[in-house]
């Protein structure tokens, strides 16, 4: 693809195409922002996210977007801002990453529960000790229980594609949930790829203007949020905090299905590719995602049945969507870039709670602190369901070498 | 935010009666103490403020008593996310008004004033940091700290505002302690430090004090700090009917003083004639009362460091008397002298 500079300062190129241009992810994140033009971003911060506050930065320093940018003292400190902000009234954004996510981990929760549809970018990060600023997905785990939808992106497009869904779910009246669009850091964060953005007009009228019912800023209508729930009616408001993140599932596809009639690009809750006859299965979430392809098509040349599955949404988790692509009998691989010290890692926890019954399902980790996966670990996993199933299934490494894990 | 000071004259009490009953802010019904001084601050504060409000509260008493779902005491916008970002919380709903304004999604002349309510565990230890950020990016909001000198909603644990010997849960007395061995934090000088248009210590004793201050601070155009002395019969070791009477003797003895600080001016509000001794304040309370006992070197230190405050406030106030010269009524009026005067039992 043939590229030119932009004319302007802007940290992009134009490709020949006017609306294709080469972003990063964390360029994309930003770009949508400011498509989307929130009310209130508040933000703090940090590696591998920085460059999407930076450059959103530049956009409000240039008049772009009527954005109030608080530059906030923490992380924790941001999604308070924004909890606040959401239930005042206005659309609000916010970005982080790793020890950030852990920092304001506690609000995210709270903002579930408080049902303010916040959406935040971000970069994922491994998480500390020891100290690593690359990606895994340890940092998107802490919010797996939070309340709040948590995606995964496989490239810059799909960053951008679900920036603009993000709203859209969160803010439809069934969900009202804090929804996290996450991009693996530097893999995608830091990476230009061709990244093909709407018009502007065009988001607008897809995102829509923000509505709460109740907001605070309505002061002849005073609310209370936030109150204080005893045992008679805690369980019932966290309860309705689970049906929303479930009911999340059936509001992505109809916001997909619109997004797709708008760019041609359908991000469903999950993104299958060669299943069709596929007796040997990954699933994955994430950059790895696009690495895994490449093996699948390499294995399919050797006449190998392979395919992917991979997971755009991990809460709410797209169980109806998996089982609709999958069939009993098959070899089931999860690779993932997280653990859960002393049991198995989370996705695979959560595929297997109901695969394990009719596939064999096996459980591989790659990737934490950035390590890269290169096509062998992939071809070393597809194998290894060649063989016979070991009962109960081990968690295995890859990329750690012949020692394996200490 | 700079300029000579403008005068504010407190709510008449007639005038605060009469706003409770025709537009009730905060309304009974809810679960604080017998003789709490935290629903005497709170509606003090919101009875004297002119335009509409929106509270944001900290975890603590005044949240957990007034908000048990599904009931509340609130009749304002009250938000509550957690304890130690009320002071974020509020940024984001005024940065929030001021994007609708910008955007014209909401009239630009509708005032609202932003009150945080939070205490001193949610002020001067856990949401410091949160507070600190507020402050610096001039956010147009009225923090209150009803300072009531410990963790009291969970018990009376010791916190960064608990003075010096107090006996509180986490310091508890015993043959090696004699209460909490450390000095309580200056948290209106921290606040101060940050350049804040204004800053104010205030006594739940002194209501039109307190009225007048939270007026100043609705008007004041970026971050306005009330640390305001509440008094809490359970943790203090007091009765409920000396709520007032307690408070008012940190405010004779100079412990507590009353001063605000006006774009970095100095100024108290109130000098006790004489200063009583601070044991007066001391010996009003449970929580002192292992101090009776032969711990005169303690006591001595207590009463150096209140004198050394008020020199330091004196030195101030008067260095920064011309900038007050033109308002009226710069030096206060001595007490009514039909008011109950400090009379303990």
């Amino acid at each position: 693809m043939a590229l030119t500079a932009a004319p302007d300062s802007e940290p992009v190129w134009r490709a020949k195409h006017p609306r294709t241009r080469l972003l990063t992810g964390a360029h994309a994140a930003a770009e949508a922002m400011r498509q989307m033009d929130p009310d209130v971003v508040p933000v703090y911060p940090i590696t591998p996210q920085t460059p999407i506050v930076e450059a959103f930065a530049q956009f409000v320093a240039d008049g772009r977007v009527h954005t109030e940018l608080m530059h906030m003292e923490s992380e924790h400190s941001a999604m308070s801002a924004a909890v606040g902000a959401a239930l005042a009234g206005a659309r609000t954004m916010t970005a982080t990453a790793s020890q950030g996510l852990a920092y304001m981990i506690e609000v995210v929760y709270i903002a579930a529960g408080l049902r303010a549809p916040v959406v935040l970018a971000l970069g994922n990060r491994a998480l500390s000790g020891p100290i690593n600023i690359h990606g895994d997905h340890s940092d998107a785990m802490l919010a797996r229980d939070s309340g709040a939808v948590v995606a995964f992106a496989e490239n810059a497009q799909e960053a951008y594609d679900l920036m603009l869904m993000a709203p859209r779910l969160a803010e439809h009246s069934d969900v009202l949930l804090p929804v996290m669009v996450g991009q693996d850091g530097f893999t995608i964060t830091h990476s230009a790829e061709p990244v093909e953005t709407l018009a502007d007009e065009a988001v607008a009228a897809f995102v829509g203007p923000y509505h709460v019912a109740t907001p605070l800023l309505e002061t002849a209508h005073p609310v209370t949020e936030g109150a204080f729930a005893m045992p008679d009616s805690y369980f019932e408001l966290r309860c309705q905090v689970q049906a929303a993140n479930e009911r999340t599932l059936e509001v992505w596809e109809r916001v997909a299905e619109e997004y797709a009639a708008l760019s041609g690009r359908l991000l469903a809750p999950v993104d299958p590719y060669r299943l069709e006859d596929a007796g040997a299965v990954v699933i994955t979430m994430g950059s790895a995602a696009g690495t895994i392809k490449d093996v699948v098509d390499r294995l399919r040349d050797r006449g190998e049945k392979v395919g992917l599955l991979k997971l755009r949404a991990f809460r709410p988790f797209p169980l109806p969507q998996i089982l609709g692509l999958l069939r009993p009998g098959q070899h089931v691989a999860v690779l993932e870039r997280a653990l859960s010290p002393g049991a198995y890692p989370p996705l695979f926890a959560d595929v297997a709670s109901f695969l394990v019954r009719d596939h064999d399902v096996r459980s591989f980790v790659f990737g934490l602190g950035g390590r890269d996966l290169g096509f062998e670990e992939v071809e070393i996993a597809f194998e290894d369901l060649k063989q016979p199933a070991p009962s109960p299934a081990p968690i295995r490494y890859l990329g750690l070498g012949k020692e394996g894990p200490v | 935010m700079s300029g000579p000071a403008v005068p504010v004259e407190p709510m008449r009490i007639r005038e605060m009666a009469r706003r409770e009953e025709s537009e009730p802010r905060f309304l009974g019904g809810h679960a604080l103490c017998a003789g709490c001084g935290i629903p005497i601050v709170v509606r003090t504060i919101l009875n004297s403020i002119p335009t509409p409000v929106v509270v944001v509260n900290a975890t603590g008493c005044l949240e957990v008593a007034t908000t048990r779902y599904p009931t509340t005491a609130w009749n304002v916008p009250w938000l509550h996310v957690a304890f130690e970002n009320a002071a974020a919380s509020m940024s984001g709903i005024e940065a929030a008004s001021r994007a609708l304004v910008r955007r014209g999604a909401i009239a630009s002349e509708q005032e609202i004033t932003f009150v945080v309510f939070a205490g001193d565990g949610g002020t001067y230890d856990i949401g410091l940091q949160s507070l600190s950020g507020a402050l610096e990016r001039g956010h147009r909001l009225m923090y209150v700290c009803y300072d009531n000198e410990a963790y009291m909603n969970t018990g009376i644990q010791r916190s960064g505002a608990t003075p010096l010997a107090a006996r509180t849960s986490t310091t508890p007395l015993g043959v090696s302690s004699l209460g909490n061995m450390h000095r309580r934090k200056d948290l209106t000088a921290i606040v101060a430090a940050h350049r804040v248009p204004y800053v104010a210590q205030a006594s739940v004793s002194d209501f039109q004090d307190l009225s007048r201050k939270a007026r100043r601070a609705a008007l004041t155009p970026g971050p306005a700090f009330l640390n305001v002395l509440s008094s809490c019969p359970l943790g203090w070791g007091t009765e409920p009917r000396d709520t007032v009477r307690v408070a008012r003797m940190a405010v004779e003895t100079g412990y507590w003083p009353l001063f605000e600080v006006i774009n970095q001016h100095y100024r108290i509000n109130y000098e006790p004639d004489p200063r009583l001794p601070v044991t007066r304040w001391l010996s009003s309370q449970g929580r002192f009362r292992h101090l009776e006992h032969d711990h005169g070197d303690i006591i001595e230190q207590i009463q150096a460091e209140v004198d050394e405050q008020w020199r330091r406030l004196q030195e101030r106030s008067a260095a920064d008397a011309h900038y007050f010269a033109a308002e009226i009524g710069a030096v206060p009026p001595p007490r009514d002298a039909t008011s109950p005067g400090p009379r303990m039992r």
